[in-house]
């Protein structure tokens, strides 16, 4: 399935129809098919080998793709106009790839000449300070930790003030601190108008800092907004507690015409499906209220992004499996 | 062709030899070999070697150095970066595969040409101190010093076009340094036959060698840039 919006290619960073990508026999993704706004914050989610780096790479003219057609910062994805996009972009692998035994600065003076920028000691200072990095501008990088490291990658990759940002997996392997940081440049960068295309494993990453989120495993899934997801893979659900089991939970919530059903999952612990909670919630506490039952919370179920990725990778892999 | 771009790759590449204790090393031994074997023997010749020697072009002996020197700094060259992980971000940037490949063949080209230069400028002052005066004046031929000047270079480049070919295809650095010296063999033999009198030099054999070799550093850049697949090497195996 084909799954894409409509919008006007001015505002778009990306547009990819139908791109695939197959190393011999073995298909890395294929049939993708999305756009992406500029200034979006988008994440590309899915498992190992689901096709997400080789996505950025194609996506970032490092590699040629099988099939389909994308534009990216305005250009077409074809050999010719390889240059003009890598200029437009800039690409943060999994690994940071830097020069172990030049220093930071140098690391970024060596990539501020290859995009041949004008100023590269303002642009590099610019470029360390957004990381918080201005005082380890000496310091060789093989000494550096890995979130460091990650930091100065990071740095790299806004040196060249790119229109489309492909960060991927920024923050595999590191610590839960180094994680909270880099994602919160992240965040930052998402706010000052960069588009950023960001592949990672952390979904709670992904629901704070994505406005959209596409779920791939070799095709892709889904895409939406995370509470578009969540509304179109789970039934709305009101989760009840009282203090003791109802003694005719049929009485109480089978005749309410906000409530689609019920079941009971432990003492005095109660699931109801609902269409609208703006209309169940008010009437299923009534109705408690009338039944003399000492409520001890009413809350709507909420799902997480996490839970939308294991209904569609894992519900994909039982219907897969013999 | 951008300048800027290139000169990048060659800083960068300079730099990082400079912080390296092994390419230091790498670099200083062979000349250092090829030094002092040939040293010991000429300081301890007869003045009655002289006649021979005047026949025969022992000098030439010393092209063997940029013909090896650069050859395993060349052959690291692109397959250290796909180990590191470099490679993948160096290609996201605007830079084409000819630049790169001309900035890395440079940065070994320029140290090693120094290097042979340098070790060739101490034999000679060393012969012409240490010497028996007539064994100093039969090696130290005017042609066989201007063939040094003109052949290191283009020896040295040779070399390097060998080892980045190799590191193009290679996954394994030691791997690609053994097959790069393995492949420069066949220029030390020929220098060495050379000097030996065993292929008898003249002006036209230097003059053809000079021209074949500046063909071949043309379109070594050229075959380096063919195998150079953008694709297998972001994708391979490291």
């Amino acid at each position: 399935m084909a799954l894409h919006e409509a919008g006007s290619q001015d505002a778009l960073a990306l547009s990819v129809r139908g791109l695939g990508k197959r190393f011999g026999e073995r298909v890395a993704f294929r049939d993708l098919s999305f756009d992406i706004a500029r200034g979006e914050v988008f994440g590309f989610l899915g498992p190992n080998g689901a096709g997400k780096t080789t996505t950025v790479r194609t996506l970032g003219t490092l590699i040629r793709p099988s099939a389909g057609s994308a534009t990216v910062a305005g250009y077409a994805l074809t050999p010719e106009n390889g240059i003009e996009i890598r200029r437009r972009i800039a690409i943060m692998p999994e690994t940071p790839g830097l020069y172990p035994r030049l220093t930071v600065a140098q690391n970024l003076e060596c990539f501020a000449d290859l995009y041949e920028l004008s100023d590269p000691r303002r642009r590099i200072a610019r470029a360390l300070g957004a990381v918080r990095l201005s005082d380890r501008a000496d310091d060789p990088c093989g000494a550096l930790s890995k979130g460091l490291r990650q930091r100065v990658a990071l740095a790299r990759a806004l040196l060249s003030d790119p229109q489309v940002l492909f960060l991927d997996e920024p923050t595999a392997g590191l610590d839960p601190v180094a994680s909270r940081e880099v994602g919160e440049l992240i965040a930052g960068l998402g706010q000052s108008g960069v588009t950023i295309f960001l592949t990672t494993h952390r979904l709670e990453e992904a629901e704070r800092l994505c406005d959209r989120v596409a779920i791939l495993n070799t095709t892709l899934r889904s895409i939406g907004r995370p509470d578009e997801l969540r509304e179109r893979l789970f039934a709305k659900t009101l989760r009840i507690s009282t203090l003791r089991p109802l003694p005719d939970p049929q009485a109480v919530f089978g005749e309410l015409p906000a409530v689609a059903g019920w079941r009971q999952e432990a003492g005095g612990r109660y699931l109801l499906s609902i269409s609208d909670p703006r209309v169940a919630a008010p009437a299923v506490t009534r109705a408690l209220v009338a039944a003399g039952a000492d409520v001890l919370s009413i809350a709507e179920a909420q799902h997480s992004l996490e839970d939308i990725y294991l209904e569609l990778i894992e519900g994909e892999q039982e219907t897969i499996s013999p | 062709m951008s300048r800027r771009r290139v000169l990048a790759i060659v800083r960068k590449e300079l730099r990082d030899y400079r912080r390296n204790r092994y390419t230091l090393w790498t670099m200083a031994i062979i000349p250092a070999i090829f030094l002092a074997q040939p040293l010991v023997y000429i300081l301890n010749l007869p003045a009655t070697a002289a006649v021979p020697l005047a026949h025969r072009h022992e000098l030439l002996y010393m092209l063997a150095i940029p013909a090896l020197a650069p050859s395993l700094l060349a052959a690291a060259s692109v397959v250290s970066e796909r180990q590191l992980g470099t490679l993948e971000p160096l290609l996201s940037t605007p830079i084409r595969r000819r630049e790169l490949l001309l900035g890395k063949a440079l940065a070994p080209l320029l140290p090693s040409v120094v290097v042979s230069y340098a070790v060739y400028a101490i034999f000679v002052v060393i012969i012409e101190l240490f010497a028996h005066p007539g064994v100093a004046s039969a090696l130290l031929q005017g042609p066989l010093i201007v063939a040094q000047v003109v052949f290191t270079p283009l020896l040295a480049l040779w070399s390097i076009w060998v080892g980045i070919a190799i590191s193009t295809r290679s996954s394994d650095i030691r791997a690609a340094q053994q097959l790069s010296v393995l492949g420069n063999l066949p220029l030390v033999a020929l220098s060495t036959l050379i000097s030996q009198g065993v292929i008898q030099a003249s002006l036209r054999l230097a003059v053809g060698l000079g021209v074949a070799l500046l063909i071949i550093d043309r379109f070594g850049w050229r075959l380096v840039a063919a195998l150079f697949d953008r694709e297998r090497l972001i994708t391979g195996p490291r």
